[in-house]
């Protein structure tokens, strides 16, 4: 058997060490090596930077455990954003096991720019129905969320008060791994004409471009490279920016694996005298 | 006397890490643990998903109306009910017939809503973006660009017609926009996976290891 | 027996539509209520969801079926997972929210780790430079997964712009094509569910 065999029929356990050899070692020893903030990021930051003085920013947060490696550092960076400028936050999930991981990313934020609860941010809970809701809340959010997630009646929150339905709200930012974001674009953007940025992993990142190009979208945050961006543009250190040297690792080492497999199969195809 | 409070962290942490290496012994091979975190992971979720659904949406959007509301709100109430349990009841073969009341309703509401949602935000704000005049200098030749992608790709999906001649050198051209499209997707994948692969390693050398400094 | 739900879905899907169109308040407090009520058929749906995952484990379970044993650790968390929420509550530092923390989260986030590696084996095997398309393919995803992280800055510095008018333009326009596929397969679909022409969601006619 040639090398170039050899080399195609690689155990693939050896490629699973390899990969967690590239993801381990730059969390052990890291470089951080620099990011710079692209322009899609740039835009999104600058849509909530520029919001006039005690806007109202509505976060819809729905995703769950899976992704949330990609959207939870997105969620804290965002959220101290819009602390720091002193916006009023008002977050929800159409995600069921999405207020097991809203409500610590709504705290971490909260404690870290000193925030209180129902002053400064209220975190409405959970809602089934997707399009339903985002419609609902169009009328009147009550109607979708008579109480937050603690059970507090919306009226009795002072950060609510006068807050009836979207034309209250300022900015939507909606940070998703599904169509949900979809939905945003058609309901609260299409209908109630309501600007939004777009925080989505990076797997369906690519497919929101034709919504930057016609402004439906102000901004785009893809996966954890863009809330690395975004944690840089901050000025902070998340997780996000942690994990970028295993992601430059990891990259390199599938690109020279894709490259490995073409080379060998060329060089075994010569061997053999066949195309 | 056990404090639990304090050790309840520690014990997420170790329970968390058992449960993720059981995961990742899949690698190997399929093996009983892996078995074990997968069907407890299926029950789990299951039942997350049951309980968030009492408290967040039953409760006060069923429950406090019927008991708390004003007899037109009760009525109103009712009706959704009525809907919900033709829906639940369709485990038994004998409520096929009514359940298809409770799917008429919910298919025709999400219907309706498709229609002019994916009419405005998809088809109509799309292509007036696409027929927009080109800016000046290089921003022309992108413009053109993106117009000629989009026409051959719309070309490539139109099977009414044949792949010949002018159609089909268009449909060509659009494959390779895709194949350029699907690349970028599949960088991005590759991304997206290994961003979530980074996580539960960090959590596996901070939280759990204590071999990386927790801030 | 089709007739009824047949004509709610047209009434239903053709006032939806309607109230698309009518800014009045009470034509919108129309809208808002019948969506709440979807809203609500939904939860019920789920819990459906749920009761058939039950049903299929307990059927391997009577049956004593090869990995039974595992068919008793789905049901034992799907019951077990319901009671607590119920009994004691889904906020923070609830049972529930501590098992969420514990077991849902970690596996959650794992499951889908697992597909770094096997993304990475699959491209190891399968991307093959066989033909001009697969080589764009090929080509165009190197150019991203290199030029999208912070070492592709330093190997060529004009990688992120590369990467930046990839998605721009090529990525922008075959996506705005396919965008534009999907709504309008999305319309004539609602509007054959609307019109009774597509009547597969109900279900065999007996």
């Amino acid at each position: 058997m040639s090398l170039a065999d050899r080399i195609l029929r690689l155990d693939r356990r050896i490629i699973f060490i390899l990969v967690a050899l590239g993801t381990a070692l730059p969390l052990l020893v890291p470089v951080n090596l620099p990011i710079t903030v692209t322009p899609r990021v740039e835009a999104a930051y600058d849509t909530i930077d520029q919001l006039p003085a005690g806007s109202t920013v509505l976060f819809s947060l729905d995703y769950e455990p899976d992704v949330s490696a990609e959207l939870q550092p997105m969620t804290v960076a965002i959220m101290r954003h819009c602390f720091r400028k002193n916006f009023k936050v008002v977050a929800l999930t159409l995600y069921p096991a999405g207020p097991g991981l809203v409500e610590p990313a709504i705290r971490i934020a909260a404690e870290a720019e000193h925030k209180v609860r129902n002053k400064d941010y209220a975190f409405l809970g959970y809602k089934s129905g997707f399009q339903t809701v985002m419609i609902g809340m169009g009328e009147s959010i009550r109607s979708q969320f008579p109480v937050d997630f603690y059970g507090t009646p919306l009226d009795s929150i002072p950060v609510m008060r006068g807050i009836r339905n979207y034309g209250e709200i300022a900015l939507l930012v909606n940070l998703t791994a599904s169509s949900a974001a979809d939905y945003w674009i058609q309901f609260a953007v299409g209908r109630y004409r309501k600007p939004m940025v777009l925080g989505a992993t990076a797997v369906m990142a690519t497919d929101y471009y034709p919504y930057l190009s016609s402004k439906q979208l102000l901004g785009l945050i893809g996966g954890m490279k863009g809330a690395a961006e975004y944690e840089k543009r901050m000025d902070l250190f998340g997780d996000a920016r942690r994990g970028m040297d295993a992601q430059s690792l990891v990259h390199v080492i599938v690109t020279l694996l894709v490259i490995l497999g073409n080379v060998a199969l060329f060089a075994s195809r010569r061997g053999t005298g066949t195309r | 006397m056990i404090p639990w409070a304090q050790m309840a962290p520690t014990i997420t942490v170790w329970v968390a890490a058992f449960l993720t290496l059981c995961v990742f012994s899949f690698l190997y091979k399929d093996n009983p643990f892996y078995r074990f975190a997968e069907h407890l992971f299926v029950g789990s979720a299951a039942g997350y998903l049951l309980a968030v659904q009492y408290q967040n949406v039953i409760i006060p959007n069923v429950w406090l109306p019927l008991t708390t509301g004003k007899p037109v709100t009760i009525g109103l109430t009712a009706i959704p009910l009525l809907l919900g349990l033709l829906m639940v009841a369709r485990i038994s073969p004998r409520f096929t017939g009514p359940a298809r009341w409770a799917i008429a309703f919910y298919v025709g509401t999400y219907s309706g809503i498709a229609v002019t949602g994916y009419m405005q935000a998809q088809v109509l704000a799309q292509v007036a973006d696409a027929v927009k005049p080109f800016p000046p200098g290089w921003g022309a030749v992108n413009a053109a660009l993106g117009l000629i992608g989009l026409l051959t790709v719309i070309a490539y999906f139109f099977f009414s017609v044949p792949h010949k001649g002018v159609v089909g050198v268009g449909a060509r051209v659009g494959i390779w926009f895709l194949m350029v499209a699907f690349g970028a997707s599949f960088g991005y994948t590759v991304m997206a996976r290994v961003s979530l692969l980074i996580a539960r390693v960090q959590f596996l050398l901070r939280d759990w290891m204590h071999l990386i400094p927790m801030s | 027996m089709y007739l009824g739900p047949l004509v709610l879905t047209f009434v239903v899907g053709t006032v939806l539509i309607a109230l698309y169109f009518i800014p009045n308040h009470a034509a919108q407090e129309v809208n808002a209520q019948l969506l709440l009520w979807a809203t609500i058929v939904y939860a019920f749906a789920l819990i459906l969801g749920s009761v058939s995952l039950m049903g299929t484990h307990w059927r391997k379970i009577r049956l004593r079926a090869e990995g039974s044993f595992f068919s008793w650790v789905a049901i034992v968390a799907l019951v077990a997972t319901t009671l607590m929420g119920v009994v004691w509550g889904v906020a923070e530092k609830s049972p529930l929210d501590r098992f969420y923390n514990a077991v849902n989260s970690p596996l959650a986030s794992t499951m889908f780790a697992l597909l770094a590696f096997f993304i990475a084996s699959a491209a190891f095997r399968a991307f093959r430079a066989r033909n001009v398309e697969a080589t764009l393919l090929l080509v165009t995803a190197v150019v991203m997964m290199i030029g999208r992280v912070s070492i592709g800055e330093f190997i060529w510095p004009g990688f992120p712009a590369l990467t930046e008018w990839l998605l721009d333009v090529p990525n922008l326009a075959a996506k705005r094509a396919i965008a534009i596929g999907v709504g309008l397969g999305a319309i004539s679909t609602a509007l054959k569910i609307i019109l009774g022409i597509e009547r597969s969601y109900l279900g065999r006619q007996r």
